[in-house]
């Protein structure tokens, strides 16, 4: 479904994604590993037309995607959750979900049954949500675009654990239930690494692992080496 | 946009509770019909403040809605007012086709100077293109007396009778009835475009264009549309101004005209839709009264008036209207045992 062949990508002049391929069929969940800095972000970035490719190609269900322009990205089924939320502060909750709705299985009642505190709070503006309602929204904003794969980019950041358990939760029935395919940038990587099917890790704009998360959960030396945490043995 | 999302029923069900018209709509506008028999002797006035509130109108859709900052959208309502002006001065005497060819004008004008607005650059670049735009065209209209008339206005515009009917008389009967009936048509298809799916994407493509983007809102696109269905409306403005007052003055294409509707937009309350109404009540009435009574120093009050507003009501006369409103709602639950 989505290819990366021999990817060079950065801002400007400034190379941060250096010879990057990979690729995903559809059903998979990937989670994207690394330490900060690494491009992982950038991967995402790259994927949705926000930086500038210098060579190597990007292939969405056969078709070449450098060209295509960005608005154009979302509506061939690539929904992408920024790092920064990006709630429309003076929309209110039900308005950020129905600003660019597309027809399929996600529509306000399977994503107000995903997230029931979004349907608790669908008159307040975006404004007036916690961090963690911001993140749920966002993620319901992407769904309702339908994407054939959606990009999370580390949505765990900063919230409490109460609710980022209640987040790994939606984004486990969004694999296992609904087969959306995802891609999710995390640092929380034990968390990552059991909710998605197989994992990739990144070094300076690379891949350097590829690995199925079972595979990789059992296999501390390359997660100490790559992403640099220790895993406690699940 | 709309079409894929009018394929979910769901979605609409959303949309058509909110496209409903409140009560407070339905009375703003009968209250408008009933001016016409209640004051007889002021129709004149109300139909100018009728005129800058559509004016001021068609700056909410691109500043309100869709957030694109202009300091000369006097140039379509000049542009409109010209043309409207321009037909009936050479023999062409009908009112609804006049209009019609101002705001194509105005339309096409819109249409080829928002190419400029969207070649990037942020706020600053686009207040002194709108700028930049508006001084070049009063310049234009400045120079070409033969035209124009320069400084003195055009003279001898004609308008003959309302659906072959109607004459304009010297009260302004049927100038009232014309304007209103007129900006009520526009005011309708405006509400009823910013309550669609695509109102809701110009909200979020002022909110944070990137976002926008991202989740598939074409924003050249939408801005090349709202600025060119807002100068058609500002157009439409200026050719009612000038066939119900039969004359066209230079002014209608002034720096000043362009600030004044930002004062009244904002004074009055954006992104509301009748933001642009009700300031232009309140300025007009305000320049009417305080000019009364001192004529030379007018402006000095409306500095002070424009200072407060911005600093303490945020959201204009509307906004503070609608705080009020729920502080009302909030007291009144609590006295409720």
């Amino acid at each position: 479904m989505l290819t990366l062949e021999h990817v060079y990508a950065g801002y400007g002049e400034a190379i941060v994604i250096d010879d990057c391929s990979l690729t995903m069929d559809e059903g998979e969940s990937i989670a994207l590993l690394g330490r900060n800095g690494v491009g992982k972000s950038s991967l995402l970035l790259t994927v949705m037309g926000h930086t500038k490719v210098h060579r190597g190609s990007i292939r969405w269900c056969g078709q070449d995607l450098v060209k295509v322009p960005q608005h154009a990205r979302a509506r061939a089924g690539l929904g992408w959750v920024p790092q920064e939320r990006e709630i429309f502060k003076s929309l209110t909750v039900e308005e950020n979900l129905t600003v660019t709705a597309l027809p399929g299985k996600w529509d306000l009642k399977s994503i107000y049954a995903l997230f029931p505190r979004l349907q608790e709070r669908r008159r307040n503006f975006g404004n007036q949500l916690s961090g963690g309602e911001q993140q749920m929204l966002a993620i319901g904003r992407a769904l309702m675009l339908n994407p054939k794969l959606l990009l999370l980019d580390e949505p765990l950041e900063g919230l409490a654990p109460v609710i980022a358990d209640e987040l790994c939760v939606a984004i486990q029935r969004m694999i296992r239930n609904e087969g959306q395919s995802l891609i999710l940038v995390e640092q929380h990587v034990e968390q990552a690494l059991c909710l998605t099917h197989r994992a990739i890790v990144l070094e300076r704009g690379r891949v350097v692992h590829n690995a199925q998360c079972p595979d990789l959960l059992g296999n501390l030396s390359v997660l100490e080496k790559w992403v640099g945490v220790r895993v406690a043995h699940p | 946009m709309s079409d894929t999302l009018a394929r979910d029923s769901r979605h609409l069900t959303f949309l058509r509770a909110r496209e409903r018209w409140k009560p407070a709509e339905i009375a703003f506008w009968f209250a408008l019909v009933g001016v016409y028999f209640v004051f007889p002797t002021n129709l004149i006035f109300v139909s100018q403040i009728l005129i800058t509130g559509l004016f001021a109108l068609s700056l909410d859709m691109i500043l309100g809605y869709a957030g694109i900052v202009t300091l000369g959208h006097a140039a379509f309502f000049g542009i409109g007012a010209y043309a409207a002006g321009l037909m009936a001065a050479h023999g062409w005497h009908e009112p609804l086709s006049g209009l019609l060819v101002a705001g194509l004008a105005a339309g096409i004008a819109g249409y080829l100077s928002s190419f400029l607005l969207s070649r990037g650059g942020g706020d600053l670049t686009r207040l002194m293109i709108t700028l930049g735009i508006g001084l070049l065209l009063f310049e234009v209209a400045n120079s070409a007396t033969k035209y124009t008339g320069g400084v003195d206005g055009l003279q001898g515009v004609e308008v003959g009778k309302l659906f072959g009917v109607f004459g304009f008389d010297l009260y302004g009967k049927t100038a009232y009835a014309y304007v209103l009936g007129i900006a009520f048509l526009l005011f309708a298809f405006t509400r009823s475009m910013m309550h669609s799916p695509y109102g809701l994407a110009l909200r979020s493509m002022r909110e944070n264009q990137t976002r926008a983007l991202a989740i598939g809102i074409p924003i050249s696109a939408c801005l090349t549309n709202i600025y060119t269905i807002a100068a058609v409306i500002a157009g439409i403005a200026g050719a009612l101004l000038t066939q119900t007052t039969q004359f066209v003055g230079i002014d209608v294409l002034s720096f000043q005209r362009s600030a004044d509707l930002l004062i009244i937009l904002i004074i009055g309350g954006t992104a509301t839709l009748y933001g642009g109404f009700v300031g232009a009540a309140v300025f007009m009435l305000a320049q009417d009264r305080l000019s009364n009574l001192n004529p030379q120093y007018w402006l000095f009050w409306l500095g002070i008036i424009l200072i407060v507003m911005t600093l303490y009501l945020r959201g204009g006369m509307l906004g503070g209207l609608s705080r009020l409103a729920d502080l009302y709602r909030h007291w009144r639950n609590k006295e409720r045992p």
